[in-house]
């Protein structure tokens, strides 16, 4: 009787937790109740990690005598990976969780890659099926953790430049083919238990190590401002590798929140995709910027710089200001500062809006978050098809480190390597202020006809430096007013 | 533990279909505005692969199994712990005009100062 007990327990546990997982996730399709959702989820979580400690009452026999290391090393792991990630997730800057994601996604595929690596090394995976889905597992978990690792890197700034070798996608065939073959040798060995070469261990080792390898190849030739799509792949990834490995492991809680996972990834992903009008293979597969660029006769007009307390004061007397920020917003960690701005225009009965584009900054909804933390309400965020109709009745757009989502190329251009991607209607505006590090072209390196329009002014410099000349210039006028 | 596919293999593509379909639907009606807190919160979700780390490292027999079982545990409890930090932390500051939470009064209490 007693022994019947603790599986039944873990069953009911981890029904719940399935359960409170869906809810979590359902809530958190709106703001309002988005933050209860990520709990009830975390309950779910926990629930389910105490719950598993009850294995110990059904372990293989050959595991008994090593119990209590086991149980010991188990805490320990526990103790160390959430407490070390839960400290890097609460100090991290906000302007750093796209490469946190990245990360926290890379661990996850890492563990999905070695629960198989156990299974297999144990040999409890017996049938075919049950290998076959293990070995699935194990590939996609180790590409999920490779590539994931790449893109934190390039995230990061580690890596700053695209890797782009001639004949790569024939070298990544090749690995993959090498996988699949190193895969079937591993099953007709343990099958037959006939040594194909050499012994099955060391195929595991070189099938982990091959597709550690191509997760990395995979990763390196893209370019950073297609990394949403790419951690919203690999998202995808390690939840199927999730879900795979639950099914090995007869854990079907594993099989659903992976599956569930999954599913959204690849929803999001192709949203993505969409936002950008390219294909999911024409992001993995291009080499996206190599193509022709616009010609430099082709755009017309000069850049005119302009100082920016100008700007500042220009924007103080207009009657509506749309800001489009951009990843540079977020390089500069002016968000803060830009608010600050924002809120001096509201007091001068300045109408303010933001626009955001879906694929702007690192990151799906990346700009949202940033504004949200330097206190922006939600209800002055509006995502591209609400706000596209605006421009052309608004006085001022002002683009902060925002580039290719501006660029008026994507609608006329048939050349240019964005053309058909929806942008924001920026150059509408009466009057445009794009302020900008420097003279040179956006992140997919292509030249920007709006910068050379007549109603646009340049600002040049940091944002941060920037928004602070133009809080100063604002403030100088009220200031000498009163 | 058994590892004979004892929920038969139809069983196991159900709940694999269900699942997919259950993502699916729920992410699609999120807003782009939470694409990110999503994303994250998601990426948080499949940090349950820890209790597949767990079972493992508690029937692992040898050195290697307990080695790559521990590593199962910690990457999976880091993937679980992080993503919570971090999606607790963004979906925080989602307020709208009339509500504000604690960052929004201490902005701008700082810019009435300064």
């Amino acid at each position: 009787m007693f022994a019947l007990l603790p599986p039944l327990i873990i069953g009911a546990v981890d029904l719940a937790a399935a359960f409170l997982f869906m809810f979590g996730l359902k809530r958190m399709s709106s703001p309002v109740t988005a933050p209860s959702g990520i709990r009830y989820a975390g309950v779910g979580m926990i629930a389910a990690i105490l719950a598993s400690f009850l294995y110990v009452f059904s372990v293989d026999a050959s595991a008994r005598p090593h119990l209590a290391v086991n149980v010991g090393l188990a805490v320990v792991a526990l103790v160390v990976g959430a407490g070390v990630a839960w400290l890097s997730g609460k100090r991290a800057a906000l302007t750093a969780m796209p490469q946190m994601v990245a990360l926290y996604n890379g661990m996850g595929g890492g563990a999905a890659g070695a629960i198989a690596a156990v299974e297999l090394f144990g040999g409890r995976a017996h049938g075919p099926t049950a290998l076959i889905v293990t070995l699935a597992g194990a590939l996609i978990g180790a590409v999920s953790l490779s590539g994931s690792l790449i893109a934190w890197a390039k995230l990061d700034g580690v890596l700053n430049h695209p890797l782009r070798v001639k004949g790569l996608q024939i070298v990544n065939a090749v690995v993959m083919t090498a996988l699949v073959l190193v895969g079937a040798v591993i099953v007709f060995s343990v099958m037959s238990t006939f040594n194909v070469v050499m012994a099955p261990p060391l195929w595991i080792y070189v099938f982990f190590g091959l597709a550690l390898v191509f997760g990395v190849l995979m990763t390196l030739p893209i370019g950073g401002a297609d990394m949403p799509v790419v951690i919203s792949i690999y998202n995808a990834c390690t939840g199927l590798a999730v879900g795979l490995e639950g099914y090995v492991l007869q854990i079907p809680a594993l099989i659903i929140a992976g599956m569930m996972v999954g599913a959204a990834g690849l929803l999001l992903t192709l949203l993505m995709a969409k936002a950008m009008n390219r294909s999911v293979a024409n992001v993995l597969f291009t080499k996206f910027g190599d193509e022709p660029k616009v010609a430099k006769g082709a755009v017309k007009g000069e850049l005119k710089p302009t100082e920016a307390g100008d700007a500042g004061v220009f924007m103080r007397y207009a009657a509506s200001v749309i800001i489009v920020p951009g990843y540079g917003l977020a390089a500069a960690q002016a968000q803060g500062k830009l608010y600050e701005f924002v809120k001096l225009l509201q007091a001068s009965g300045v109408s303010v809006k933001f626009a955001i584009h879906p694929v702007a900054g690192r990151m799906p909804g990346q700009m949202d978050v940033l504004l949200a933390e330097a206190g922006v309400p939600y209800d002055m965020i509006f995502q591209l098809d609400d706000i596209n109709d605006d421009f052309k009745t608004t006085d001022v757009a002002l683009v902060i480190g925002a580039n290719d989502v501006v660029n008026p190329a994507a609608r006329t251009d048939k050349g240019s390597p964005i053309y058909g991607m929806p942008i924001l209607n920026a150059d509408q505006a009466k009057q445009v202020y794009v302020v900008k590090r420097g003279q040179g072209k956006g992140y997919a390196d292509i030249v920007n006809a709006l910068f050379y329009a007549n109603n646009c002014n340049m600002v040049y410099g940091d944002a941060q430096a920037v928004l602070i000349k133009m809080i100063e210039a604002v403030r100088g006028l009220t200031s000498a007013a009163a | 533990m058994t590892h004979d596919l004892a929920m038969g293999g139809f069983t196991g593509l159900y709940i694999f279909m269900l699942a997919a379909f259950t993502g699916w639907v729920i992410i699609g009606r999120v807003p782009a505005i939470l694409h990110t807190p999503l994303m994250s919160g998601s990426n948080f979700v499949h940090g349950v692969v820890v209790v597949g780390g767990l079972a493992a490292l508690l029937n692992a027999s040898t050195p290697l199994q307990q080695g790559i079982g521990f590593v199962a545990v910690l990457l999976g409890a880091g993937n679980a712990a992080g993503g919570y930090a971090v999606t607790d932390r963004m979906l925080a500051m989602f307020h709208t005009s009339d509500a504000k939470p604690a960052t929004h009064r201490r902005h701008a209490k700082h810019s009435k100062k300064s």
